[in-house]
């Protein structure tokens, strides 16, 4: 290993990155993009989980147990005086229950978990309403700051942000590079390809590393962060995934000269860490086949290793599952993909 | 003399096609050595076995009688037929990048007059003519200060201008007791700066030599050319002279008698045209199709 030889192409690819106005906007952009968005649209609380429909006719009062539904915080009512309407809107999954308070009746959509779950909050209203009873639960609130969904969804888009940069920056990178023979170029000269791959792959740690502190940065003088964990294990599991990444990254690149075929490994690669590594929602309950299929996946390490850090406060010991398996799998990536590498696919 | 490169026997066998089919020659130290053909001849598959890149099914190529090995790196410039350079870097920083690479480095200052760079040493490469392209691509292969230099048809794609101001940066190089090894299939650069070559078609050499010795061997005969006009149909029939279009072609192996023929027979000597072959003239005869094609 030189480490001239090494620095100067780190620094090259570092140097094109930054350079590359269009690239740089859009890894800061998307990840601040998504988060906006998501903090607009499950904040406060205006949101609404479910939507009823009641069918009223002109003139008609409303009585005791309507009100008392309408009060139902979270559920939004929606009038609707023709019948076939409302019940089309119910079969489409528009609205989660329709209520007939004259007629004493209501319409269930029993495709929809939504539907069955408003029917037992609207059963629930009914039978409280009736026996006129307090329940003998006491209720109490959480104490503390509550945990939003900004705060829940941030490790995911964050990791899922530094995913699409490992995996596109490195492997399309490194295509790109054997097509038009820049590899072939730089393998005429004593440069080895360890010191060409370990480069590429430093270069695309500390673009990702920066990039995502950035971003998070900047997000958290508007969102201020939930974080219960030291910020240094969060960083150091940030650093564990993106090195796991970004090697898996070299390994699907490592053979390939088309750019058509490596856009398509990459997205077989991706697409099945962007639904299940949780970025976006809890695989708590999957069946277990599911979470099994996640577990080899190494963004579902990163995501679950960083939102323990940033939601229980878990430290390095307590998260020391997911640290061994991205150190694992890197491993693995990288010994797979240096036996494989070649600088140029000879016909 | 030692030979620079002996390359013995060398075969590639790619699966359904013999990219070169068991070729031999030598490079004697401090020549320019053309390697001709047209494209597909394996002239690009025979370098890039030279220089490493690929491997040979058989055969071997020495350097001063030793086997390659990953060292020679250290002692070799190459300049490939399609090299894209890194985006967003400038010419200077590719400069300092590939320098980065070797122990031992030709003065900077020294490439960029070497190379001409001077004008354009702070622009993007994305921004670069291709002659600059191409002067810049020439720098990278002599930044080692190498003893041998591989130019792989280094002025395709180039306009006459540029390729004339890049044959004289190939002459300076030359003049520096370097050995150059050159694909191309322009006979005119191969005949303006090659002191030996050898000529390929589908995989195999075909014939070898200086320039002047092949031409020599070949032809014996120079081309006298006349209006068509000019000359009575008579004459032409009974010397046997070809017409060619509006013109007639007359091979000769003695200008002054064929000359003094046509003044005795009173044909007029405008837009006469002495022309002696050339290496575009001699691939023709040995191959039976031109070498642009």
């Amino acid at each position: 290993m030189n480490f001239k030889r090494f620095f100067a192409v780190f620094k090259a690819r570092s140097i094109e990155f930054f350079r590359d106005r269009s690239s740089l906007g859009w890894n800061l952009f998307f990840p601040v993009l998504l988060l906006i968005g998501f903090s607009f649209i499950f904040s406060g609380d205006g949101r609404s989980a479910y939507k009823i429909g009641l069918l009223e006719t002109q003139g008609q009062a409303q009585n005791k147990a309507q009100q008392a539904l309408k009060e139902i915080r979270f559920i939004d009512f929606i009038n609707y005086t023709d019948l076939s309407l409302a019940k089309e809107k119910l079969s489409r999954h528009s609205l989660d229950l329709l209520v007939d308070f004259e007629g004493q009746r209501y319409w269930v959509n029993d495709e929809s978990s939504n539907s069955y779950l408003v029917e037992k909050i609207f059963l629930g209203e009914q039978l409280g309403q009736e026996l006129g009873q307090q329940s003998n639960f006491t209720r109490l609130k959480s104490s503390g700051r509550g945990i939003r969904y900004v705060d829940w969804v941030l490790p995911g888009i964050l990791g899922m942000n530094m995913m699409f940069s490992c995996l596109f920056g490195v492997g399309y990178v490194i295509v790109r590079y054997r097509k038009n023979s820049v590899l072939k170029r730089l393998k005429a000269t004593p440069l080895t390809a360890f010191e060409f791959v370990s480069a590429q792959l430093l270069s695309r740690l500390f673009i990702v590393m920066f990039m995502s502190t950035v971003v998070y940065s900047g997000c958290n003088l508007f969102f201020d962060f939930f974080m219960l964990g030291s910020y240094f294990d969060l960083i150091l599991i940030g650093v564990l995934g993106a090195f796991c990444l970004i090697s898996l990254g070299l390994l699907v690149a490592s053979r390939s000269k088309s750019e058509e075929l490596i856009g398509g490994l990459l997205n077989l690669t991706s697409w099945p860490m962007m639904m299940l590594s949780g970025v976006w929602f809890s695989l708590e309950g999957a069946p277990q086949a599911l979470k099994n299929l996640a577990d080899l996946l190494p963004l579902t390490h990163l995501v679950a290793g960083a939102r323990a850090v940033i939601t229980e406060g878990a430290t390095l010991t307590d998260i020391s599952y997911h640290v061994n398996a991205l150190l694992l799998m890197s491993a693995l990536f990288l010994t797979l993909g240096s036996f494989l590498f070649s600088w140029n696919a000879e016909r | 003399m030692s030979a620079a490169v002996s390359v013995q026997s060398l075969t590639k066998q790619y699966k359904d096609v013999c990219a070169v089919d068991n070729v031999s020659f030598e490079v004697e130290t401090g020549h320019c050595f053309g390697l001709l053909g047209p494209n597909g001849a394996g002239k690009t598959t025979t370098i890039e076995i030279m220089e490493g890149i690929i491997s040979a099914s058989s055969g071997e190529v020495l350097y001063k009688g030793q086997q390659v090995d990953r060292q020679i790196s250290q002692q070799i410039g190459i300049q490939f037929q399609h090299t894209a350079l890194q985006d967003f870097l400038t010419v200077k920083e590719t400069l300092n990048l590939f320098a980065s690479f070797y122990q031992n480095t030709l003065e900077q200052s020294q490439l960029i007059e070497l190379c001409d760079l001077g004008d354009f040493l702070n622009r993007d490469n994305r921004l670069l003519s291709g002659g600059q392209r191409q002067r810049l691509l020439l720098a990278l292969a002599l930044i080692n200060d190498p003893k041998i230099i591989f130019l792989d048809e280094p002025t395709t794609g180039l306009d006459p201008h540029a390729r004339r101001n890049f044959w004289q940066l190939i002459k300076n190089i030359k003049a520096q007791n370097k050995t150059i090894i050159l694909t191309t299939h322009y006979m005119d650069e191969a005949e303006q700066l090659c002191d030996d070559i050898v000529i390929m078609d589908k995989g195999r050499i075909i014939e070898s030599g200086t320039p002047h010795q092949l031409l020599t061997k070949h032809f014996e005969d120079v081309f006298i050319y006349l209006p068509l006009k000019q000359v009575e149909e008579k004459l032409i029939n009974e010397q046997g002279w070809q017409v060619l279009a509006d013109r007639i072609e007359i091979k000769s192996q003695n200008v002054e008698q064929t000359l003094a023929l046509l003044m005795k027979h009173q044909v007029s000597l405008d837009g006469l045209h002495v022309k002696s072959a050339n290496l575009d003239d001699l691939f023709l005869k040995l191959t039976g199709h031109s070498l642009q094609a």
